[in-house]
């Protein structure tokens, strides 16, 4: 309980942090941010409008108490392309990128529990041989030129799926699934190939512990061993490094939006990058990191309730 | 001390022994080895001009075709020369992000681990995890929507991204020395703590840097191309293997071989990190193992 209470508290710190970062975002512009937003053939009153409709000419304490204010109303601010709120923006968006995530996630599972669980459990045979090269490749291949060959031979040679456009799950499921497969896969191949190398390591580490062989010895049979004893185990780094795999999944959703053209949270990210608006970069950035943040305390706590042997390490190691 | 410095070098040898007989590694040297390699003499083995090399009655030629081993782009410019010019972007990627995110973060992460205490607990690695809440590509975005894309500040943007984990590897494992008897022992005689530091800890420590450092650049090149590929990082002209790929989506039904090779290229590559840094790995577990 202390130390739930020890990482709650830590966290704050970080969340300070974290909005002083995002906030110092438009604060970063070189030069005048009203000036670099309008480019410098704006007239000086254009100019002076926007600093006076940003708050710029307020003191910058100020500033970022204002923000600060609004983000606890659940104000993002407006789009400064068409005004539109920037939460409802996000809101928009955010459905595909939920889908896809949690798809990624499922794919990355589905593969690397059973290849973990296999090359753990035959250690140094060639099934082991081919699931490492697999879970190899995996981590070199880059997502989303294998997103790019997936559109080459499965829409453009076989045209058996669609090469890009999203048809929203509660529209039409089965477009649904057809144009999220593939960027699901490619997406999912990478990640599971970190939780692959992951889950066997730690099946081969419990492999020898005394209570496995306790149980070997006991009689029961290996599929009793591997399913009910040790994969429990083995687990445990799933869970702690899901919080890892979420955050860098969420990167790379950005660049597999962009290839299928997805719809998503990180299709807008690019395209608010691309039209200079930085309200939105602020807004989509801060949820970003919030999420992760959040994902990260869960997954800790989590980990303890897993395994009562571990306690949240205060020297946080 | 001579007794001291004889074991570390057998140590040493010893890793690096155990490195060349693991034929997985060797594969990886030897890709990292091509890549320096083709990045030095691009000048030498690219038979026509990556940027300037345009011929507007070949484009989009197959593999094969004429001259041109790979095919040509959409441009006519030759697919092989804008590959080996290429790799000089990749070489870049994968050392100045690394380089700087080891520059800064070692220092920090020795600090950190071998001082703890409030500066340790609720600065340094409140700020690490306030880094760390940033996907590195999103922080790579951000930095590009506020500063400009380029390979430059994508070249900054991705070695900010590591910059926490450098400094959370090095601490963890300077808290896992800093107790040892050498130690302790040196801080008796008298040594400073930045002598300590630099000749006790760090040579220690530096095995371990040196597997996350390999890992690094295979992310670091991946990174690379994916800024690139969203038009974030290298510029379409300049032949970075990311950009290749950006310009090659707009033809892949009409030149599938242009979107072909880059990838094979990247991975190839990053697969040659991914195996040298697993090699080290072993080598050293195996260390500490006998």
């Amino acid at each position: 309980m202390r130390n739930l209470v020890f990482r709650l508290v830590s966290a704050i710190p970080v969340l300070i942090l974290v909005s002083v970062m995002v906030f110092s975002l438009l604060h970063l512009l070189p030069g005048d941010p009203a000036t670099a937003i309008l480019g410098n053939e704006a007239s000086p009153e254009a100019i002076a409008a926007l600093n006076e409709k940003l708050g710029m000419n307020k003191p910058i304490i100020v500033q970022y108490g204002d923000w600060v204010y609004n983000l606890f109303h659940g104000n993002l601010g407006n789009s400064m392309v068409d005004n539109t709120p920037v939460t409802k923006l996000i809101a928009q968006r955010l459905p595909a990128t939920l889908e896809l995530t949690v798809g990624a996630f499922v794919v990355a599972i589905i593969i690397a529990l059973p290849s973990g669980i296999l090359s753990a459990a035959r250690p140094g045979t060639w099934i082991d041989h081919v699931c490492t090269f697999i879970s190899m490749l995996g981590m070199s291949i880059p997502h989303f030129w294998l997103g790019m060959m997936m559109i080459l031979f499965f829409a453009v040679k076989l045209g058996l799926l669609p090469a890009s456009g999203y048809v929203s799950l509660t529209q039409d499921p089965v477009a649904n699934m057809e144009a999220m497969i593939m960027p699901m896969i490619a997406t999912g191949f990478r990640q599971s190939a970190v939780l692959m190398r992951m889950v066997r390591s730690s099946m081969l580490d419990v492999m020898n512990a005394d209570y496995i062989r306790t149980a070997v010895a006991k009689g029961l049979s290996e599929r009793a061993v591997l399913v009910g004893q040790a994969l429990r185990n083995a687990m445990i780094p799933v869970v702690t490094t899901s919080g890892l795999l979420i955050a860098s999944l969420l990167g790379g959703l950005v660049i597999t939006e962009t290839i299928f053209s997805i719809p998503g949270f990180g299709k807008l990210m690019i395209d608010s990058v691309f039209r200079r608006d930085f309200t939105t970069v602020q807004g989509s950035i801060l949820i970003v990191a919030v999420f992760v943040i959040i994902v990260n305390i869960i997954v800790d706590v989590l980990y303890t309730f897993i395994d009562p042997r571990i306690k949240l390490d205060k020297e946080d190691k | 001390m001579e007794n001291n410095r004889t074991r570390r070098q057998s140590v040493m040898r010893m890793i690096c022994a155990r490195f060349i007989r693991d034929r997985q590694a060797m594969v990886g040297a030897v890709l990292v080895c091509i890549l320096v390699l083709t990045a030095l003499s691009a000048s030498v083995i690219a038979p026509f001009d990556p940027i300037f090399g345009q011929n507007y009655d070949m484009v989009l030629q197959n593999p094969g075709t004429g001259s041109y081993m790979l095919g040509t782009d959409e441009l006519g410019r030759d697919t092989f020369s804008r590959l080996v010019y290429g790799s000089r972007f990749t070489l870049a990627a994968a050392v100045i992000p690394v380089a700087f995110a080891m520059i800064i973060g070692i220092p920090i992460g020795v600090y950190a681990g071998y001082k703890g205490g409030f500066m340790d607990q609720w600065v340094i690695m409140r700020v690490v995890d306030a880094f760390q809440a940033f996907p590195s590509l999103i922080l790579a975005l951000a930095l590009a929507a506020v500063l400009g894309g380029g390979f430059t500040n994508a070249m900054i943007a991705i070695g900010i991204g590591f910059l926490p984990n450098f400094i959370r590897i090095t601490r963890s494992q300077v808290m896992s020395v800093r107790n040892l008897d050498y130690i302790q022992a040196s801080k008796s005689v008298g040594c400073s703590d930045l002598s300590i530091a630099v000749f006790h800890i760090l040579p220690n420590i530096l095995p371990i840097l040196l597997v996350q450092m390999t890992l690094s650049m295979a992310s670091a090149v991946i990174a690379e191309a994916g800024l690139s590929y969203m038009g974030i990082g290298a510029s379409p002209e300049q032949p970075s293997w990311g950009s290749m790929l950006r310009i090659s989506q707009g033809y892949l039904s009409v030149q599938p071989w242009m979107a072909v090779w880059p990838g094979i290229s990247i991975s190839a590559i990053v697969l040659g990190f991914n195996l040298f840094g697993d090699g080290l790995r072993r080598a050293i577990d195996s260390k500490v193992r006998h």
